[in-house]
Protein backbone atom coordinates (compact mmCIF):
# COMPACT_ATOMS: atom_id res chain seq x y z
CA UNK A 1 0.00 0.00 0.00
CA UNK A 2 2.82 2.34 0.96
CA UNK A 3 4.64 1.57 -2.31
CA UNK A 4 1.53 2.47 -4.31
CA UNK A 5 1.01 5.68 -2.35
CA UNK A 6 4.63 6.71 -2.81
CA UNK A 7 4.49 5.85 -6.50
CA UNK A 8 1.38 8.02 -6.87
CA UNK A 9 3.08 10.89 -5.04
CA UNK A 10 6.14 10.47 -7.24
CA UNK A 11 4.06 10.69 -10.44
CA UNK A 12 2.34 13.78 -9.05
CA UNK A 13 5.70 15.39 -8.27
CA UNK A 14 7.04 14.48 -11.72
CA UNK A 15 3.98 16.03 -13.34
CA UNK A 16 4.45 19.22 -11.32
CA UNK A 17 8.01 19.70 -12.62
CA UNK A 18 6.97 20.62 -16.14
CA UNK A 19 5.92 24.26 -16.02
CA UNK A 20 7.05 27.32 -17.89
CA UNK A 21 10.14 28.54 -16.00
CA UNK A 22 9.81 31.91 -14.27
CA UNK A 23 13.23 32.89 -15.60
CA UNK A 24 14.95 30.40 -17.98
CA UNK A 25 18.38 31.92 -17.23
CA UNK A 26 18.07 31.04 -13.55
CA UNK A 27 16.96 27.50 -14.40
CA UNK A 28 19.95 27.12 -16.75
CA UNK A 29 22.26 28.37 -14.00
CA UNK A 30 20.77 25.84 -11.60
CA UNK A 31 21.19 23.05 -14.20
CA UNK A 32 24.88 23.93 -14.71
CA UNK A 33 25.40 24.04 -10.95
CA UNK A 34 23.94 20.55 -10.64
CA UNK A 35 26.05 19.27 -13.57
CA UNK A 36 29.08 20.49 -11.66
CA UNK A 37 27.90 18.96 -8.37
CA UNK A 38 26.91 15.57 -9.80
CA UNK A 39 29.42 15.26 -12.64
CA UNK A 40 32.61 16.92 -11.46
CA UNK A 41 31.82 16.11 -7.82
CA UNK A 42 31.72 12.36 -8.54
CA UNK A 43 34.67 12.27 -10.93
CA UNK A 44 37.26 11.32 -8.31
CA UNK A 45 35.40 8.36 -6.83
CA UNK A 46 34.43 7.04 -10.28
CA UNK A 47 38.08 7.17 -11.46
CA UNK A 48 39.32 5.33 -8.37
CA UNK A 49 36.73 2.54 -8.38
CA UNK A 50 36.93 2.00 -12.16
CA UNK A 51 40.69 1.51 -12.19
CA UNK A 52 40.54 -0.90 -9.27
CA UNK A 53 37.58 -2.85 -10.67
CA UNK A 54 39.45 -3.34 -13.97
CA UNK A 55 42.64 -4.31 -12.16
CA UNK A 56 40.91 -6.85 -9.92
CA UNK A 57 38.99 -8.28 -12.90
CA UNK A 58 42.23 -8.97 -14.74
CA UNK A 59 43.88 -10.62 -11.76
CA UNK A 60 40.86 -12.80 -10.92
CA UNK A 61 40.23 -13.81 -14.55
CA UNK A 62 43.90 -14.78 -14.96
CA UNK A 63 43.68 -16.78 -11.72
CA UNK A 64 40.74 -18.79 -13.05
CA UNK A 65 42.03 -19.31 -16.61
CA UNK A 66 44.73 -21.82 -15.90
CA UNK A 67 44.27 -24.02 -19.00
CA UNK A 68 47.18 -23.85 -21.46
CA UNK A 69 44.80 -24.24 -24.44
CA UNK A 70 43.03 -20.91 -23.67
CA UNK A 71 44.99 -18.01 -25.15
CA UNK A 72 46.04 -15.16 -22.82
CA UNK A 73 44.17 -12.67 -25.00
CA UNK A 74 40.93 -14.19 -23.65
CA UNK A 75 41.67 -12.43 -20.35
CA UNK A 76 41.44 -9.06 -22.10
CA UNK A 77 38.18 -10.08 -23.82
CA UNK A 78 36.60 -11.12 -20.54
CA UNK A 79 37.78 -7.99 -18.72
CA UNK A 80 36.50 -5.80 -21.57
CA UNK A 81 33.04 -7.35 -21.65
CA UNK A 82 32.51 -7.56 -17.89
CA UNK A 83 33.66 -3.98 -17.41
CA UNK A 84 31.51 -2.63 -20.26
CA UNK A 85 28.43 -4.73 -19.60
CA UNK A 86 28.27 -4.79 -15.83
CA UNK A 87 31.04 -3.33 -13.72
CA UNK A 88 31.22 0.16 -15.23
CA UNK A 89 27.49 0.90 -15.41
CA UNK A 90 26.08 -1.07 -12.48
CA UNK A 91 28.80 -0.95 -9.86
CA UNK A 92 29.61 2.71 -10.55
CA UNK A 93 25.93 3.61 -10.35
CA UNK A 94 25.51 1.77 -7.05
CA UNK A 95 28.37 3.86 -5.68
CA UNK A 96 26.73 6.97 -7.15
CA UNK A 97 23.47 6.03 -5.39
CA UNK A 98 25.32 6.56 -2.13
CA UNK A 99 27.37 9.60 -3.15
CA UNK A 100 24.87 11.55 -5.25
CA UNK A 101 21.64 10.11 -3.86
CA UNK A 102 22.31 10.87 -0.22
CA UNK A 103 23.51 14.38 -1.13
CA UNK A 104 20.35 15.15 -3.10
CA UNK A 105 18.03 13.72 -0.42
CA UNK A 106 19.72 15.53 2.46
CA UNK A 107 20.04 18.82 0.56
CA UNK A 108 16.36 18.92 -0.37
CA UNK A 109 15.34 17.55 3.03
CA UNK A 110 17.24 20.32 4.78
CA UNK A 111 15.69 22.91 2.48
CA UNK A 112 12.23 21.54 3.29
CA UNK A 113 12.75 21.42 7.06
CA UNK A 114 14.33 24.90 7.25
CA UNK A 115 11.42 26.34 5.19
CA UNK A 116 13.66 27.31 2.26
CA UNK A 117 11.33 25.46 -0.13
CA UNK A 118 8.34 27.29 1.41
CA UNK A 119 10.19 30.59 0.91
CA UNK A 120 10.63 29.78 -2.80
CA UNK A 121 6.97 28.74 -3.10
CA UNK A 122 5.82 32.01 -1.59
CA UNK A 123 7.95 33.94 -4.08
CA UNK A 124 5.85 32.21 -6.77
CA UNK A 125 8.56 29.80 -7.93
CA UNK A 126 7.66 26.26 -9.04
CA UNK A 127 10.00 24.48 -6.62
CA UNK A 128 9.65 21.07 -8.27
CA UNK A 129 10.72 22.58 -11.55
CA UNK A 130 13.48 24.73 -10.08
CA UNK A 131 14.96 22.32 -7.53
CA UNK A 132 14.16 18.78 -8.73
CA UNK A 133 14.13 18.92 -12.54
CA UNK A 134 17.66 20.40 -12.96
CA UNK A 135 19.03 17.62 -10.72
CA UNK A 136 17.41 14.89 -12.83
CA UNK A 137 18.50 16.49 -16.12
CA UNK A 138 22.03 17.03 -14.84
CA UNK A 139 22.15 13.35 -13.83
CA UNK A 140 20.90 12.24 -17.25
CA UNK A 141 23.65 14.28 -18.92
CA UNK A 142 26.63 13.70 -16.64
CA UNK A 143 26.21 10.13 -15.33
CA UNK A 144 26.36 8.44 -18.79
CA UNK A 145 29.54 10.47 -19.42
CA UNK A 146 30.96 9.23 -16.13
CA UNK A 147 30.06 5.66 -17.10
CA UNK A 148 31.88 6.01 -20.43
CA UNK A 149 34.90 7.25 -18.55
CA UNK A 150 34.54 4.33 -16.11
CA UNK A 151 34.59 1.87 -19.04
CA UNK A 152 37.82 3.32 -20.42
CA UNK A 153 39.51 3.57 -17.03
CA UNK A 154 38.35 0.05 -16.02
CA UNK A 155 39.90 -1.51 -19.10
CA UNK A 156 43.03 0.61 -18.69
CA UNK A 157 43.27 -0.45 -15.04
CA UNK A 158 43.00 -4.09 -16.11
CA UNK A 159 45.76 -3.64 -18.68
CA UNK A 160 47.94 -1.87 -16.12
CA UNK A 161 47.46 -4.57 -13.48
CA UNK A 162 48.00 -7.38 -15.96
CA UNK A 163 51.24 -5.84 -17.15
CA UNK A 164 52.48 -4.90 -13.69
CA UNK A 165 51.83 -8.41 -12.33
CA UNK A 166 53.48 -10.01 -15.37
CA UNK A 167 50.27 -11.93 -16.20
CA UNK A 168 49.77 -10.65 -19.73
CA UNK A 169 51.84 -8.76 -22.24
CA UNK A 170 50.33 -5.32 -23.16
CA UNK A 171 50.38 -6.19 -26.88
CA UNK A 172 48.47 -9.43 -26.28
CA UNK A 173 46.01 -7.53 -24.05
CA UNK A 174 45.42 -4.97 -26.83
CA UNK A 175 44.91 -7.75 -29.37
CA UNK A 176 42.40 -9.41 -27.05
CA UNK A 177 40.51 -6.13 -26.63
CA UNK A 178 39.90 -5.86 -30.37
CA UNK A 179 38.80 -9.48 -30.79
CA UNK A 180 35.04 -10.13 -31.23
CA UNK A 181 34.20 -6.64 -30.06
CA UNK A 182 30.47 -5.88 -30.19
CA UNK A 183 29.58 -2.18 -30.30
CA UNK A 184 26.08 -3.15 -29.13
CA UNK A 185 27.52 -3.86 -25.66
CA UNK A 186 28.51 -0.21 -25.36
CA UNK A 187 25.05 0.95 -26.49
CA UNK A 188 23.49 -1.42 -23.98
CA UNK A 189 25.68 -0.05 -21.21
CA UNK A 190 24.73 3.50 -22.17
CA UNK A 191 21.01 2.66 -22.19
CA UNK A 192 21.47 1.18 -18.70
CA UNK A 193 23.35 4.27 -17.52
CA UNK A 194 20.54 6.59 -18.68
CA UNK A 195 17.91 4.53 -16.80
CA UNK A 196 20.17 4.33 -13.72
CA UNK A 197 20.81 8.10 -13.86
CA UNK A 198 17.10 8.74 -13.61
CA UNK A 199 16.80 6.38 -10.61
CA UNK A 200 19.88 7.85 -8.88
CA UNK A 201 18.54 11.42 -9.06
CA UNK A 202 14.75 11.16 -9.10
CA UNK A 203 14.26 8.75 -6.18
CA UNK A 204 16.40 10.70 -3.64
CA UNK A 205 14.88 13.97 -4.89
CA UNK A 206 11.42 12.56 -4.16
CA UNK A 207 12.34 11.46 -0.63
CA UNK A 208 14.21 14.69 0.13
CA UNK A 209 11.50 16.96 -1.24
CA UNK A 210 8.78 15.27 0.82
CA UNK A 211 10.57 15.17 4.19
CA UNK A 212 8.36 16.06 7.15
CA UNK A 213 9.83 16.71 10.59
CA UNK A 214 13.39 17.57 11.59
CA UNK A 215 17.00 16.48 11.44
CA UNK A 216 16.17 12.87 12.33
CA UNK A 217 13.73 12.57 9.43
CA UNK A 218 16.32 14.03 7.02
CA UNK A 219 18.66 11.17 8.01
CA UNK A 220 15.88 8.60 7.61
CA UNK A 221 14.85 9.92 4.22
CA UNK A 222 18.45 9.96 3.06
CA UNK A 223 18.96 6.33 4.07
CA UNK A 224 15.65 5.27 2.57
CA UNK A 225 16.47 7.11 -0.66
CA UNK A 226 19.76 5.24 -1.03
CA UNK A 227 18.24 1.84 -0.18
CA UNK A 228 15.24 2.23 -2.50
CA UNK A 229 17.33 3.57 -5.39
CA UNK A 230 19.86 0.70 -5.02
CA UNK A 231 17.07 -1.90 -5.09
CA UNK A 232 15.37 -0.23 -8.06
CA UNK A 233 18.71 -0.01 -9.83
CA UNK A 234 19.36 -3.75 -9.46
CA UNK A 235 15.79 -4.51 -10.55
CA UNK A 236 16.19 -2.28 -13.61
CA UNK A 237 19.54 -3.97 -14.36
CA UNK A 238 17.85 -7.37 -14.42
CA UNK A 239 14.88 -6.20 -16.52
CA UNK A 240 17.09 -4.41 -19.07
CA UNK A 241 19.41 -7.41 -19.36
CA UNK A 242 16.46 -9.74 -19.88
CA UNK A 243 14.91 -7.45 -22.50
CA UNK A 244 17.91 -6.20 -24.42
CA UNK A 245 20.51 -8.97 -24.39
CA UNK B 1 -6.67 44.63 2.40
CA UNK B 2 -6.91 40.93 3.19
CA UNK B 3 -10.25 39.47 4.16
CA UNK B 4 -10.61 36.02 5.67
CA UNK B 5 -14.09 34.52 5.47
CA UNK B 6 -15.19 31.47 7.45
CA UNK B 7 -11.82 29.75 7.02
CA UNK B 8 -11.73 26.13 8.18
CA UNK B 9 -8.92 23.63 8.18
CA UNK B 10 -8.86 20.09 9.52
CA UNK B 11 -6.01 17.61 9.60
CA UNK B 12 -7.70 14.21 9.38
CA UNK B 13 -10.23 14.40 12.24
CA UNK B 14 -8.66 17.33 14.07
CA UNK B 15 -10.19 20.73 13.33
CA UNK B 16 -7.40 23.31 13.62
CA UNK B 17 -9.30 26.30 12.23
CA UNK B 18 -13.01 26.38 13.03
CA UNK B 19 -14.36 29.14 10.80
CA UNK B 20 -12.19 32.24 11.17
CA UNK B 21 -13.43 35.64 9.95
CA UNK B 22 -11.03 38.55 10.08
CA UNK B 23 -10.02 41.62 8.06
CA UNK B 24 -6.43 42.89 7.85
CA UNK B 25 -6.16 46.54 6.86
CA UNK B 26 -3.60 48.26 4.62
CA UNK B 27 -0.72 50.19 6.15
CA UNK B 28 -1.15 48.56 9.54
CA UNK B 29 0.74 46.01 11.60
CA UNK B 30 -1.86 43.29 12.01
CA UNK B 31 -0.89 40.86 14.74
CA UNK B 32 -2.22 37.35 15.21
CA UNK B 33 -1.60 36.22 18.76
CA UNK B 34 -2.43 33.11 20.70
CA UNK B 35 -0.84 30.30 22.62
CA UNK B 36 0.93 27.41 20.91
CA UNK B 37 -1.52 25.18 19.04
CA UNK B 38 -4.16 27.91 18.73
CA UNK B 39 -4.01 27.74 14.91
CA UNK B 40 -2.24 31.01 14.13
CA UNK B 41 0.54 29.44 12.02
CA UNK B 42 -1.97 27.29 10.11
CA UNK B 43 -4.04 30.44 9.51
CA UNK B 44 -1.00 32.24 8.08
CA UNK B 45 0.02 29.25 5.95
CA UNK B 46 -3.54 29.05 4.55
CA UNK B 47 -3.36 32.75 3.71
CA UNK B 48 -0.14 32.44 1.72
CA UNK B 49 -1.19 29.19 0.06
CA UNK B 50 1.27 26.81 1.72
CA UNK B 51 -1.68 24.87 3.17
CA UNK B 52 -4.96 24.39 1.35
CA UNK B 53 -7.89 25.17 3.67
CA UNK B 54 -10.79 22.74 3.99
CA UNK B 55 -13.23 25.55 3.22
CA UNK B 56 -13.58 29.33 3.33
CA UNK B 57 -12.11 32.26 1.44
CA UNK B 58 -8.97 34.39 1.53
CA UNK B 59 -9.57 37.63 -0.38
CA UNK B 60 -6.63 39.79 -1.47
CA UNK B 61 -8.21 43.13 -2.42
CA UNK B 62 -11.38 41.26 -3.32
CA UNK B 63 -9.71 38.43 -5.28
CA UNK B 64 -10.35 34.99 -3.78
CA UNK B 65 -6.87 33.44 -3.59
CA UNK B 66 -8.14 29.93 -2.81
CA UNK B 67 -10.32 29.64 -5.90
CA UNK B 68 -7.92 31.22 -8.38
CA UNK B 69 -6.12 29.09 -10.94
CA UNK B 70 -2.39 28.44 -10.57
CA UNK B 71 -1.35 31.30 -12.87
CA UNK B 72 -3.54 33.82 -11.05
CA UNK B 73 -2.30 32.56 -7.67
CA UNK B 74 1.26 33.05 -8.90
CA UNK B 75 0.44 36.67 -9.80
CA UNK B 76 -0.74 37.29 -6.21
CA UNK B 77 2.24 35.44 -4.74
CA UNK B 78 4.56 37.84 -6.52
CA UNK B 79 3.02 40.59 -4.35
CA UNK B 80 3.77 38.69 -1.13
CA UNK B 81 6.85 38.84 1.04
CA UNK B 82 7.37 36.53 3.96
CA UNK B 83 9.72 36.53 6.89
CA UNK B 84 9.99 32.99 8.24
CA UNK B 85 10.51 32.01 11.86
CA UNK B 86 13.99 30.61 11.15
CA UNK B 87 14.81 33.14 8.43
CA UNK B 88 14.75 30.44 5.67
CA UNK B 89 17.83 31.93 4.04
CA UNK B 90 19.48 29.85 1.32
CA UNK B 91 22.50 28.20 2.97
CA UNK B 92 24.56 28.01 -0.22
CA UNK B 93 24.25 31.74 -0.98
CA UNK B 94 25.84 34.78 0.63
CA UNK B 95 23.77 37.51 2.28
CA UNK B 96 23.94 39.61 -0.88
CA UNK B 97 23.00 36.68 -3.15
CA UNK B 98 20.08 35.79 -0.88
CA UNK B 99 18.61 39.28 -1.16
CA UNK B 100 19.37 39.46 -4.88
CA UNK B 101 17.68 36.12 -5.60
CA UNK B 102 14.10 37.47 -6.07
CA UNK B 103 15.48 40.25 -8.30
CA UNK B 104 17.41 37.71 -10.40
CA UNK B 105 14.32 35.54 -10.73
CA UNK B 106 11.67 38.14 -11.42
CA UNK B 107 13.33 41.18 -12.96
CA UNK B 108 15.35 41.82 -16.09
CA UNK B 109 17.33 44.66 -14.50
CA UNK B 110 21.06 45.04 -15.10
CA UNK B 111 23.41 43.70 -12.41
CA UNK B 112 24.43 47.22 -11.26
CA UNK B 113 20.81 48.22 -10.71
CA UNK B 114 20.05 45.04 -8.80
CA UNK B 115 23.14 45.53 -6.66
CA UNK B 116 22.06 49.07 -5.87
CA UNK B 117 18.60 47.88 -4.82
CA UNK B 118 20.14 45.15 -2.64
CA UNK B 119 22.36 47.73 -0.94
CA UNK B 120 19.35 49.98 -0.42
CA UNK B 121 17.28 47.32 1.37
CA UNK B 122 20.23 45.98 3.36
CA UNK B 123 20.96 49.55 4.49
CA UNK B 124 17.29 49.88 5.37
CA UNK B 125 17.52 46.91 7.73
CA UNK B 126 20.74 48.38 9.16
CA UNK B 127 23.09 45.69 7.92
CA UNK B 128 26.69 46.73 7.44
CA UNK B 129 28.54 46.12 4.17
CA UNK B 130 31.08 43.74 5.72
CA UNK B 131 28.26 41.21 6.21
CA UNK B 132 27.29 41.19 2.51
CA UNK B 133 29.71 38.44 1.53
CA UNK B 134 29.09 36.25 4.54
CA UNK B 135 27.01 33.07 4.46
CA UNK B 136 23.92 32.75 6.69
CA UNK B 137 25.77 30.35 9.01
CA UNK B 138 28.41 33.03 9.63
CA UNK B 139 26.03 35.71 10.94
CA UNK B 140 23.97 36.03 14.13
CA UNK B 141 20.27 35.13 14.48
CA UNK B 142 19.27 38.80 14.57
CA UNK B 143 21.25 39.53 11.42
CA UNK B 144 19.69 36.52 9.71
CA UNK B 145 16.23 37.89 10.52
CA UNK B 146 17.23 41.29 9.10
CA UNK B 147 18.56 39.68 5.89
CA UNK B 148 15.33 37.66 5.60
CA UNK B 149 13.34 40.86 6.08
CA UNK B 150 15.43 42.58 3.39
CA UNK B 151 14.79 39.66 1.02
CA UNK B 152 11.06 39.82 1.80
CA UNK B 153 10.81 43.52 0.90
CA UNK B 154 13.28 43.69 -1.99
CA UNK B 155 10.52 43.39 -4.61
CA UNK B 156 8.33 46.00 -2.86
CA UNK B 157 5.60 43.56 -1.77
CA UNK B 158 2.06 44.68 -1.13
CA UNK B 159 1.59 42.19 1.69
CA UNK B 160 4.22 41.24 4.24
CA UNK B 161 3.84 38.13 6.39
CA UNK B 162 6.06 37.58 9.42
CA UNK B 163 5.95 34.27 11.27
CA UNK B 164 7.20 34.76 14.83
CA UNK B 165 9.85 37.33 13.85
CA UNK B 166 11.25 37.51 17.38
CA UNK B 167 11.63 33.85 18.18
CA UNK B 168 15.09 33.05 19.46
CA UNK B 169 16.13 36.70 19.73
CA UNK B 170 17.07 38.71 22.81
CA UNK B 171 14.61 41.47 23.90
CA UNK B 172 16.79 44.28 22.52
CA UNK B 173 17.18 42.70 19.07
CA UNK B 174 13.48 41.82 19.10
CA UNK B 175 12.68 45.47 19.63
CA UNK B 176 14.90 46.45 16.68
CA UNK B 177 13.14 43.90 14.42
CA UNK B 178 9.70 45.09 15.62
CA UNK B 179 10.56 48.72 14.94
CA UNK B 180 11.92 47.84 11.50
CA UNK B 181 8.76 45.96 10.57
CA UNK B 182 6.62 48.84 11.83
CA UNK B 183 8.63 51.47 9.94
CA UNK B 184 8.66 49.45 6.73
CA UNK B 185 4.90 48.91 6.98
CA UNK B 186 4.29 52.67 7.19
CA UNK B 187 6.99 53.57 4.67
CA UNK B 188 5.79 51.23 1.90
CA UNK B 189 2.13 51.35 2.95
CA UNK B 190 1.89 47.57 2.98
CA UNK B 191 -0.43 45.18 4.77
CA UNK B 192 1.66 43.42 7.39
CA UNK B 193 0.49 40.32 9.19
CA UNK B 194 2.59 39.13 12.11
CA UNK B 195 2.25 35.86 14.00
CA UNK B 196 3.59 36.27 17.48
CA UNK B 197 3.21 35.44 21.13
CA UNK B 198 5.70 38.08 22.21
CA UNK B 199 3.74 40.59 24.33
CA UNK B 200 6.45 43.22 23.88
CA UNK B 201 5.68 43.18 20.16
CA UNK B 202 1.95 43.29 20.81
CA UNK B 203 2.26 46.41 22.94
CA UNK B 204 4.83 48.08 20.65
CA UNK B 205 3.44 47.59 17.17
CA UNK B 206 -0.05 46.08 17.46
CA UNK B 207 -2.22 48.38 15.33
CA UNK B 208 -4.73 45.57 14.96
CA UNK B 209 -4.62 42.45 17.09
CA UNK B 210 -6.48 39.17 16.53
CA UNK B 211 -6.42 36.74 19.42
CA UNK B 212 -6.80 33.09 18.41
CA UNK B 213 -7.94 30.43 20.87
CA UNK B 214 -8.37 26.77 19.91
CA UNK B 215 -8.83 27.50 16.22
CA UNK B 216 -11.28 30.37 16.66
CA UNK B 217 -11.00 34.13 16.69
CA UNK B 218 -11.61 34.96 20.33
CA UNK B 219 -11.01 38.72 20.36
CA UNK B 220 -9.82 41.59 18.19
CA UNK B 221 -8.79 45.15 18.91
CA UNK B 222 -5.64 47.25 19.22
CA UNK B 223 -2.76 47.53 21.69
CA UNK B 224 -4.59 50.13 23.80
CA UNK B 225 -7.77 48.11 24.10
CA UNK B 226 -6.07 44.79 24.86
CA UNK B 227 -5.08 45.76 28.42
CA UNK B 228 -8.60 46.85 29.26
CA UNK B 229 -10.29 43.83 27.68
CA UNK B 230 -12.75 41.88 29.82
CA UNK B 231 -12.24 38.68 27.82
CA UNK B 232 -11.10 36.11 30.38
CA UNK B 233 -9.25 33.85 27.92
CA UNK B 234 -7.38 36.82 26.49
CA UNK B 235 -6.57 38.10 29.97
CA UNK B 236 -5.22 34.68 30.97
CA UNK B 237 -3.01 34.73 27.88
CA UNK B 238 -1.67 38.28 28.03
CA UNK B 239 -1.25 38.55 31.79
CA UNK B 240 0.91 35.43 31.82
CA UNK B 241 3.57 37.80 30.50
CA UNK B 242 5.72 39.10 33.36
CA UNK B 243 5.81 42.73 32.29
CA UNK B 244 2.06 42.79 31.68
CA UNK B 245 1.47 41.46 35.18
CA UNK B 246 2.61 44.92 36.34
CA UNK B 247 0.08 46.51 34.00
CA UNK B 248 -2.61 44.30 35.49
CA UNK B 249 -1.56 45.26 39.02
CA UNK B 250 -1.65 48.93 38.04
CA UNK B 251 -5.14 48.37 36.69
CA UNK B 252 -6.18 46.80 40.03
CA UNK B 253 -4.72 49.78 41.93
CA UNK B 254 -6.55 52.17 39.62
CA UNK B 255 -9.88 50.35 39.88
CA UNK B 256 -9.91 49.37 43.59
CA UNK B 257 -7.39 51.73 45.19
CA UNK B 258 -5.87 48.67 46.85
CA UNK B 259 -2.44 47.26 46.26
CA UNK B 260 -2.47 43.65 44.93
CA UNK B 261 -1.10 41.04 47.32
CA UNK B 262 1.20 39.52 44.68
CA UNK B 263 2.97 42.86 44.04
CA UNK B 264 6.70 42.47 44.74
CA UNK B 265 7.61 44.65 47.80
CA UNK B 266 10.26 46.64 45.92
CA UNK B 267 7.85 47.51 43.12
CA UNK B 268 5.08 48.37 45.61
CA UNK B 269 7.38 50.75 47.56
CA UNK B 270 8.57 52.39 44.33
CA UNK B 271 4.95 52.99 43.24
CA UNK B 272 4.05 54.40 46.66
CA UNK B 273 6.96 56.83 46.46
CA UNK B 274 6.09 57.81 42.92
CA UNK B 275 2.39 58.40 43.73
CA UNK B 276 3.16 59.70 47.25
CA UNK B 277 0.46 57.40 48.67
CA UNK B 278 0.40 54.75 51.37
CA UNK B 279 -1.17 52.02 49.26
CA UNK B 280 -0.56 49.03 51.54
CA UNK B 281 -1.75 50.81 54.71
CA UNK B 282 1.45 50.15 56.68
CA UNK B 283 1.62 53.80 57.78
CA UNK B 284 4.59 54.57 55.51
CA UNK B 285 5.05 55.85 52.01
CA UNK B 286 7.61 53.62 50.38
CA UNK B 287 10.03 51.50 52.37
CA UNK B 288 9.28 51.42 56.16
CA UNK B 289 12.12 52.77 58.40
CA UNK B 290 14.50 50.07 59.62
CA UNK B 291 14.18 48.09 56.42
CA UNK B 292 17.19 49.75 54.86
CA UNK B 293 19.60 47.33 53.26
CA UNK B 294 22.58 46.55 55.56
CA UNK B 295 25.54 48.82 54.96
CA UNK B 296 28.71 47.28 53.52
CA UNK B 297 30.69 48.55 56.47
Amino acid sequence: MRILREFGQFIKMAGGMFHKPENPKMYWKQFMLQCNDIGIGSLGIICIISVFIGAVSTLQTAYQLVSPIIPKSTIAQIVRDTVILEFAPTLSCIVLCGVVGSKIASELGNMRVSEQIDALEIMGINTKGYLVLPKILAGLVTIPLLIMLAMVLGIWGGRLAGTAAGIIDPTIFDTGLAMQFKAYNVYFALIKSVVFSFIITAVPAFYGYNVKGGALEIGHSSTRAVVVSCVLLLLADYILSALLL
Amino acid sequence: MIEIKNLKKSFEDKAVLKGVDVVFDDGKCNLIIGSSGSGKTVLMKCMVGLIKPTSGNVLYDGEDFINLNEKEQKAIREKLGMLFQGGALFDSQTVEQNVMFPLDMFTTDKYAKKKERVKQVLDRVQLKEEAYRKFPSEISGGMQKRVALARAIVLNPKYLFCDEPNSGLDPQTSLVIDKLIQEITKEYDITTIINTHDMNSVMEIGDHITYMHQGEKEWEGNNKEIILSENQKLNDFIFASEFLKDAKRMRTIQETGEIPKDMPTGVKDAIEEKLNLDLDGDGHIGQPPGNDPPSKE
